[in-house]
């Protein structure tokens, strides 16, 4: 530090801040008075946001703010804005003959678009996202459907769901469980997956057993299989003669499932999906490849 | 020299420049903070909440253990995409008797907050073993152990009365029947009608992973299936100005 007392050179007009480091001298310059301007108006929008916004906290509750303004009503407001944008649309979704969806050009391409984002939101996580299921989930791009493939099945299908506890509409049916409850003695269960294998054309691992099996089949799984296996979709019974399973068609797994049975769930979705939306994921799931006309 | 000016007094005290800014920054934390402990509308009163169940209690903890959190939050923020996507933005309430909460702050996975019900038990025992089976563009690790390990309940008093400690309100009762509670509510067959009596009628009795015993897979499958299901919002509304 320097002990140099004058602040002002002579040979500059600037005065300095009396401070000097090996001949190095501080300018005293002041902020530029453009930016103090907006340094307090800054403030003072500060001071005004915090009256037009909630922000003060009293003693029982903080200001609301001159303008009203929340969260929670932001998200409301703009959640009922885009629904009065959609009104007419969903409403004419929701009401017209399902049939007659496909035929409107518009109604079809908003049906399938806002289906796809359904499904993607909702379905995907179990019958996949590209649809085409898993292991106890089934593929909805096949031609293969448990409880039909109309338009109007599909939607029951979606509204009400599948065997679960929370709407009473729900399709439902059980197999039973032909090992665990005794139904079936082991014997009898090894000819009827025998059996099963050669209905879709597979080599059955005992040919021996074969024709035991087919007399296990028309005693005990030709009432909802029916006869020729070709399955029942009132009652949600599988077809087994067209090679397409739910849960593996080798003889392991067919064993298992005439042992154990299965009790695949599916939620349903009225509680959860407005009318308008449930239509068009039906739509889009019907389009995927696999719907069939209505009779 | 005016007020203005001395400030240079705070600049060349490095001691005083410390106290000062110390200062400034506890009034500052103490206006922010503790008005949230008092103020009625930062308490929002919520029809439904109840405190966990011994078995959902020890469900959270595994999903606390092996770090869920990380990937998935837990809580559903106010904006439309969100909700439509996951339902009914998160009310604070609903974290209430959450010690620590799980709001978490990044989603590798799907927010969480309101799963319950929304796949079969089946589903979540799938996914939990093998997440591919079902997703498979998933890039969640496998958890088929916590099938393989059975919890007996022994300490379930004391993890209540803990949570009781930090301001739960499990009542006496609770924490009394706490192991009796954990172990009816994965076996209907058991008499579960003290638990339902503590717990309330909307609690979930039933075996949850379809296995014979309490494994770890139960209490973490009974705890997602009540997650964010407590409050109706079909008769709920929340106070828009909040």
């Amino acid at each position: 530090m320097s002990d140099k007392k004058d602040t002002k050179r002579d040979d500059l007009d600037y005065e300095t801040t009396g401070h000097s480091w090996d001949g190095i001298e501080e300018y005293n310059k002041p902020l530029p008075r453009w930016w103090l301007m907006v340094f307090y108006a800054t403030i003072i929008w500060g001071v005004g946001y915090t009256i037009a916004y909630p922000a003060w906290p009293g003693v029982r509750s903080a200001t609301a703010g001159l303008l009203g303004w929340s969260t929670r009503g932001a998200v409301a407001e703009e959640i009922s804005a885009q629904e009065a944008k959609l009104a007419p649309i969903n409403e004419q979704l929701a009401s017209v003959e399902l049939t007659s969806i496909a035929g409107d050009p518009e109604l079809n391409g908003y049906a399938q678009n806002a289906g796809a984002a359904v499904f993607r939101t909702w379905c995907a996580q179990c019958h996949g996202s590209g649809a085409a299921g898993a292991k106890g989930y089934p593929n909805l791009l096949d031609d293969d459907w448990l409880w039909g493939g109309s338009i109007e099945d599909i939607h029951t299908t979606i509204t009400h769901g599948i065997r679960n506890e929370d709407d009473p509409d729900a399709r439902y049916s059980e197999m039973p469980a032909f090992g665990r409850d005794g139904l079936l003695e082991r014997e009898q269960i090894a000819a009827v997956s025998n059996f099963v294998m050669t209905l879709s054309g597979e080599e059955p691992q005992d040919p021996a057993l074969v024709e035991e099996g087919a007399t296990v089949f028309a005693d005990n799984c030709a009432a909802c299989h029916a006869e020729d296996g070709t399955g029942d979709r009132f009652q949600g019974a599988p077809n087994l003669t067209d090679a397409i399973w739910l849960y593996g068609g080798d003889y392991a797994t067919i064993h298992e499932t005439v042992t154990n049975a299965r009790f695949g769930v599916m939620p349903n979705w009225n509680t959860r999906l407005s009318e308008a939306e449930i239509r068009a994921v039906a739509t889009y799931v019907h389009g995927l490849g696999g719907g069939e006309a209505s009779e | 020299m005016s007020i203005l000016d001395k400030h240079g007094i705070l600049e060349k005290n490095v001691t005083l420049l410390a106290l000062f800014a110390f200062l400034v920054v506890t009034i500052g934390g103490l206006v922010q903070i503790v008005p949230l402990f008092y103020l009625e509308n930062t308490i929002e009163d919520v029809e439904g909440m109840r405190p966990y169940t011994p078995l959902e209690l020890a469900g959270r903890d595994i999903y606390i253990r092996e770090g869920c959190y990380v990937c998935h939050s837990q809580m559903i923020r106010p904006m439309r995409d969100e909700v439509e996507r996951y339902g009914h933005y998160s009310l604070a309430a609903e974290s209430q008797y959450d010690h620590p909460f799980q709001w978490g702050s990044k989603r590798t996975g799907p927010d969480l907050a309101r799963v319950g019900g929304r796949y079969s038990d089946e589903w979540h025992v799938d996914h939990l073993t093998n997440p591919q089976s079902v997703v498979p563009e998933s890039v969640m690790p496998k958890y088929g152990f916590l099938s393989a390990k059975l919890i007996d309940g022994e300490h379930m008093e004391d993890l209540l009365a803990t949570h009781r400690m930090v301001g739960v309100p499990y009542t006496d009762e609770m924490v009394e029947n706490a192991s009796a509670d954990f172990r009816v509510q994965s076996n209907p067959d058991l008499d579960y009608d003290g638990l339902l009596e503590r717990y309330g009628e909307k609690v979930s009795v039933r075996n949850f992973d379809g296995e014979p015993g309490i494994s770890e897979m139960d209490a973490l499958v009974a705890y997602l299936q009540m997650l964010g299901t407590l409050v109706d919002f079909s008769t709920f509304t929340p106070d828009a100005s909040r």
